[in-house]
């Protein structure tokens, strides 16, 4: 029975059915031990927000790691269905590009990884169908994977740092992160709005365009910015807070801009300026706390380079070393899925079929870290 | 008075005396003012930041410490006392605890019976202490800010043989009378307190205890802290 090229087109259309017959041959899953004597090859998928990717990760080295995103008009965010369904419309295409990329065949993957949370639920959902149709169809095992630890793995495997304070920071998340006995804990974090939310909601307020992302585009208004603005400045011991500064901002950007007080760039720039100082001390004292000497920034908010540049500034001066990577690895990829499964993998994780749900709130913490010391 | 002076001598008395350590605020040195065993706490510009941005903060920063802990001493709360600010190279000038160990250092030195058994009975006593002074603190409407182990000092008491707490390190302080400033003061301890040393919840529930027994206003401050828990955990992430 030909169940793939027919699995192809009722995904392209968009609607989801469901394609399990009794034919179908339950998926073996051979124990991961047998892997381990061979190269293991892991292909991965991201799409928990407005980036759907796919990658492929071969013992360290990444393979392919195409992507798509759905950009909004001016003014608006993304909401959860039309994202879905923008990821229905795409992944199938992405996923040839991942193989062929990578010049490989379905049964040269050893394990198919996804993002099983935090996120968006419907994006979360069409990707993960996905993740357990091929895993069936290929006889592969399946293991869902924490979105924030793929950006960690994927951060440690680039930059080879080698226990450094990570600080987690994008569209969803704001995270200062260090590696302790088995888990990566939480010592900082935002008690609101991730600090790429902030941006984001700023930049419709002020209508500038979506493409390639809000925060890129901020960021270049930014640097045509002379006056700086007084704004919010809210640490609350390792923690920080967002939602107050961007009302204020919100409200400020009506009235000063109505009355050419500043401009549009010069908001940019000091929001930019607040909102990264705010990040950089909150790191600097989890630093200090835990004796670190190696910052890694991860996350889409983590391609800023005024961000990277006070970074490394505060690095400088405490004789720290600052590691970063470049759009293609801070931005949301498969690749990183791909990476943080390879992990968990090889020490000997799978996720059973029945357990490949997928959820919006997953703490970082919660996940046992048992490919490290 | 000597101002150009004052600028000089400031920067060149720190020289002389000996550098402690360099903390994410400020750089602590330890030396003698006025025949007094003296800790100086230098909040240096920090070069990240925008230049104005960093002269608000740093001021403002230098201008709570101070304000909180003479805020507390008046009340009774045991802090150190201050002796002296220079505004111009935000310096304050405090008394040296001398012969003391931060609350920090003493849970770490202090083994666990095992991580499901109750800790032994010196940190009961000290989660009581704990309790204690911070709900007379809130209930002098003092905000911390930065509330972790590492920010109270256990001074070996002289006649009783009682271990006194001290509080320290007020920069990020401020007054507030709201239940919900003071729930996330103690918010930012539960989690400082948890990540620092691992297995120690039952620990922290008898500080709460002692909190709740000891302040008039602490029913709203837990019930705030408990929607503050729940926040970080309920709020969806994404991306």
């Amino acid at each position: 029975m030909h169940t793939r090229p027919i699995a192809m087109t009722f995904f392209q259309c968009d609607q989801v059915f469901i394609l399990f017959k009794k034919n179908v041959s339950h998926y073996n899953s051979p124990s991961p031990s047998n892997c381990l004597a061979v190269m293991t090859v892991v292909i991965g998928f991201e799409g928990s927000a407005n980036k759907i990717g796919v990658g492929i990760v071969r013992d360290g080295e990444v393979l392919s790691n195409p992507r798509r995103t759905y950009i909004t008009p001016p003014g608006q965010g993304f909401l959860p269905s039309e994202t879905a369904r923008h990821h229905r419309s795409v992944i199938l295409t992405v996923l040839k590009e991942a193989l062929e990329e990578a010049g490989l065949k379905p049964a040269d993957i050893d394990c198919v990884a996804y993002t099983k949370g935090p996120g968006m639920g419907a994006p979360l959902v069409t990707v993960a169908l996905v993740a357990r149709t091929v895993a069936q169809l290929w006889g592969k095992p399946l293991l869902g994977v924490n979105h924030c630890i793929g950006h960690i793995e994927m951060g440690r495997l680039i930059t080879q740092a080698n226990n450094p304070t990570v600080l987690y920071v994008s569209g969803g998340n704001t995270q200062v992160i260090a590696y302790s006995e088995r888990r990566y804990r939480i010592f900082g974090e935002t008690i609101d709005i991730a600090v790429g939310n902030c941006l984001d909601r700023f930049a419709r307020v002020i209508k500038i365009s979506n493409d390639p992302s809000p925060g890129y585009n901020i960021e270049q208004m930014a640097k045509k910015g002379t006056q700086y603005v007084e704004l919010p400045y809210t640490v609350k011991g390792m923690d920080v807070s967002f939602s107050g500064i961007l009302s204020y901002i919100e409200e400020a950007a009506g009235k000063m801009l109505k009355c050419n007080q500043c401009t549009a760039e010069d908001l940019c720039f000091s929001l930019q300026e607040t909102l990264f100082s705010m990040l950089v001390e909150i790191t600097e004292r989890a630093m200090a706390h835990c004796s670190s000497q190696e910052v890694l920034i991860v996350g889409g908010v983590g391609c800023n380079l005024r961000l990277q540049e006070m970074m490394g500034v505060m690095c400088k001066e405490r004789g720290a070393k600052l590691f970063a990577t470049d759009e293609s690895f801070c931005i949301d990829n498969g690749a990183m899925i791909a990476q943080a499964g390879w992990e968990m993998f090889r020490s000997g994780q799978t996720t059973e079929l029945s357990d490949s749900w997928i959820t919006q709130r997953y703490r970082t913490d919660e996940v046992e870290v048992t490919w490290r010391d | 008075m000597a101002v150009e002076g004052n600028s000089v001598a400031l920067p060149q008395f720190l020289k002389k005396i000996e550098l402690i350590k360099q903390g994410a605020e400020a750089r602590v040195y330890r030396g003698s003012f006025l025949g007094k065993p003296t800790i100086v706490k230098e909040r240096f510009p920090k070069l990240y930041r925008h230049p104005l941005l960093d002269e608000k903060l740093t001021h403002r920063r230098t201008v709570q410490e101070v304000r909180s802990i003479l805020r507390c001493r008046k009340a009774g709360i045991s802090a150190p006392v201050v002796y002296f600010v220079d505004y111009t190279s935000h310096c304050i000038f405090l008394e040296d605890i001398v012969g003391s160990i931060t609350v920090r250092d003493h849970i770490a030195s202090t083994p666990l019976s095992s991580a499901q058994k109750l800790p032994e009975e010196r940190l009961d006593q000290l989660a009581k202490k704990m309790g204690q002074i911070l709900a007379k603190m809130h209930d002098e409407d003092v905000v911390h800010g930065d509330l972790t182990t590492s920010n109270m000092l256990l001074k070996a008491g002289t006649e009783s043989g009682e271990t006194e707490l001290v509080l320290i390190d007020f920069g990020l302080s401020y007054i507030s009378a709201l239940p919900e400033d003071k729930g996330v003061d103690m918010y930012v301890l539960e989690k400082a307190f948890l990540s620092t040393h691992p297995n120690t919840e039952a620990l922290f529930e008898k500080l709460l205890k002692a909190y709740a027994a000891s302040s008039k206003k602490s029913h709203a401050v837990i019930k705030k802290l408990d929607e503050v828990r729940l926040r970080g955990r309920k709020r969806p992430t994404v991306g």
